[in-house]
């Protein structure tokens, strides 16, 4: 029976929710799944892969695993992967994600099918999806690697559930100390979601005409009652009214929420690479000409400054 | 400073883009190439802190067609020292066998820092500096934002989410650079001209097939058509009936 390694992740020894997905995108390959995550100690929130899918689930324990630490960490699962005659190693394709695959890869000799959205065994080799040219095609790629090291693209893969034993068990690894050190992570402060990790994303554009009307935005993103992040356009990031850690599109995140309320955006090309994979799209613009339209699913042509509050409350009276 | 940059020539991001015959590849008549924004950054960052330490030099290393040596020439008005083109006809669809061929010419010089964007934007892959750090037994951070270099030791930021990492890290490295490091310079007329007469050396490469195979490549599933709602405030109570009872998103 084959077997496929699915890499997850903690932050301060709590399970990130991106693991699930992850046991969730490597069971479509058929066969078991292992799961492995890199800690200096128990990880809370484990206890769950195994609902989502995962046979067993490992955890592999160095004091240097409190924070990330990209060599030690590409070390331990390089030789995990080595020992183990994986078909695949999936990984997702978040910040850490991005950082790890290609370390463990160049390791095993292989690259990493990187960022995918769809994948699939197929006889003699695995058959995986990836976005390019900025979403406007979607590449096929057959990976013939053995393992073949695969990332998946944040918020794309559902998690499912599908009860496995789970059967956990603990390693502790020794790896060489690395050269490559995290000293802190500096949180944003607290009460703000990533909007790549946003289920909900109203992001703002030039339409806003300046940064304090932002907070229309964090009105109605507030409304939704922490599910919510507030996101930007380039042109609002590039004339510095919000932090380039905000901003949606090709040289900023990649989402993919439930619900993308575009606000004030006309929808440049480079925008919407970042946020076309998004579900359900509502656009909110004075132009009704605005590209976003077409691609939205919903739109309302008009003043924004009196949309979003009508909005904003609507919202409050669902969730109130 | 002993700099290296490892730059890509791409389409313009805003390419129509049209899919060739063989259903493989892009179809490439009438598309703009330019280098890979992401490596702008990376270009800059070399070229600021050569100007800091004084000395050195900035070498810049394109993988790619005949043609790349536009976007080299582009590197080289902005202020980069020497080019190198490792020519092949097409990029391999394997970014290991990319980084195969790139870290096989930087192993011929010690550098203080590889530079590279954090990714291309045209086949988003994000893999082929760490891949080429892997390669070269040296330590690399990936999507900085932030560096600080003080002698042979280095902080760097990265975002991740819900925060940035500050990562230390000795020199020599391989750094692969994210939006908001710096504001690349444009070229000037005057670079420009130096550009032409800078040396460019040009040395052919055979990528090997590697284990990655293009099946296919499509146009995205359209999205069904959407609609416009209404016009004004009054259009909410309708778009909030509809996210919940058609799109079930509330």
């Amino acid at each position: 029976m084959t077997t496929i390694l699915a890499v997850l992740e903690q932050r301060d020894g709590v399970l990130r929710k991106i693991s699930h997905e992850v046991v969730t995108g490597a069971a479509r390959l058929g066969g078991a799944v292992e799961a492995v995550v890199c800690a200096a100690g128990p990880v809370q929130g484990i206890d769950r892969v195994g609902a989502y899918g995962a046979d067993q689930v490992i955890t592999l324990t160095n004091p240097a695993f409190a924070k990330y630490a990209p060599e030690g960490y590409a070390q331990a699962l390089a030789d995990r992967a080595k020992q183990g005659g994986y078909r695949a190693i999936v990984f997702s394709a978040s910040a850490t994600g991005k950082d790890l695959a290609p370390r463990v890869a160049a390791k095993l000799g292989v690259g990493v099918a990187a960022d995918l959205t769809d994948l699939a065994a197929d006889d003699g080799g695995l058959v995986v999806t990836r976005p390019v040219y900025a979403g406007k095609a979607l590449l096929k790629v057959k990976v013939m690697s053995q393992p073949a090291v695969l990332s998946l693209r944040p918020n794309v893969f559902t998690p499912v559930e599908r009860p496995k034993a789970g059967a956990a068990d603990t390693i502790a690894v020794t790896v060489p100390a690395g050269r490559v050190t995290v000293r802190e992570i500096k949180a944003a402060p607290a009460g703000t979601l990533d909007v790549a990790e946003a289920q909900v994303i109203i992001s703002g554009g030039r339409g806003l005409k300046e940064p304090a009307n932002f907070k229309v935005l964090e009105e109605l993103a507030h409304a939704f009652g922490g599910q919510a992040a507030v996101g930007a356009s380039r042109a609002v990031v590039d004339a510095g009214w919000r932090a380039h850690a905000d901003q949606v599109g090709q040289t900023g995140k990649t989402v993919s929420p439930s619900l993308y309320i575009a606000v004030g955006i006309s929808g440049a090309i480079q925008h919407l690479a970042g946020m076309r994979t998004s579900k359900v799209i509502v656009a909110i613009n004075k132009d009704k000409d605005a590209p976003i339209f077409k691609i939205a699913d919903y739109g309302v042509v008009g003043d924004l400054f009196e949309i979003v509050p009508k909005l904003t409350e609507e919202i409050r009276k669902l969730h109130g | 400073m002993k700099i290296a940059v490892c730059i890509k020539r791409v389409p313009d991001s805003e390419t129509r883009v049209k899919i060739a015959a063989d259903a493989k590849s892009l179809d490439e008549a009438g598309v703009k190439f330019v280098m890979n924004p992401y490596d702008e950054f990376a270009v800059e960052e070399a070229l600021q802190r050569k100007e800091k330490a004084g000395s050195g030099e900035v070498a810049v290393i394109c993988l790619g067609p005949a043609a790349a040596q536009e976007t080299i020439r582009t590197a080289l008005a902005m202020g980069a020292d020497r080019g190198v083109l490792l020519q092949a006809d097409k990029i391999p669809a394997d970014p290991f066998e990319a980084a195969r061929l790139i870290a096989g010419e930087l192993k011929a010089a010690s550098w203080d820092l590889i530079l590279f964007g954090r990714m291309a934007i045209d086949d988003y892959n994000h893999q082929v500096g760490p891949l080429v750090a892997e390669l070269l037994g040296m330590p690399c951070v990936t999507a900085v934002s932030h560096l600080d270099i003080d002698g042979a030791k280095g902080v760097a930021e990265r975002e991740i989410e819900g925060g940035i990492e500050v990562v230390d890290f000795p020199l020599p490295a391989v750094l692969t650079v994210d939006k908001g490091l710096n504001e690349p310079r444009y070229p000037a007329l005057k670079g420009i001209m130096a550009a032409k007469k800078k040396p460019l050396e040009v040395k052919p490469v055979q990528p090997g097939t590697g284990s990655l195979e293009v099946v296919a490549l499509m146009p995205p599933p359209e999205r069904k058509e959407g609609k416009i709602v209404g016009e004004g405030a009054a259009a909410v109570g309708e778009l909030v009936r509809l996210l919940r009872e058609e799109a079930k998103v509330l």
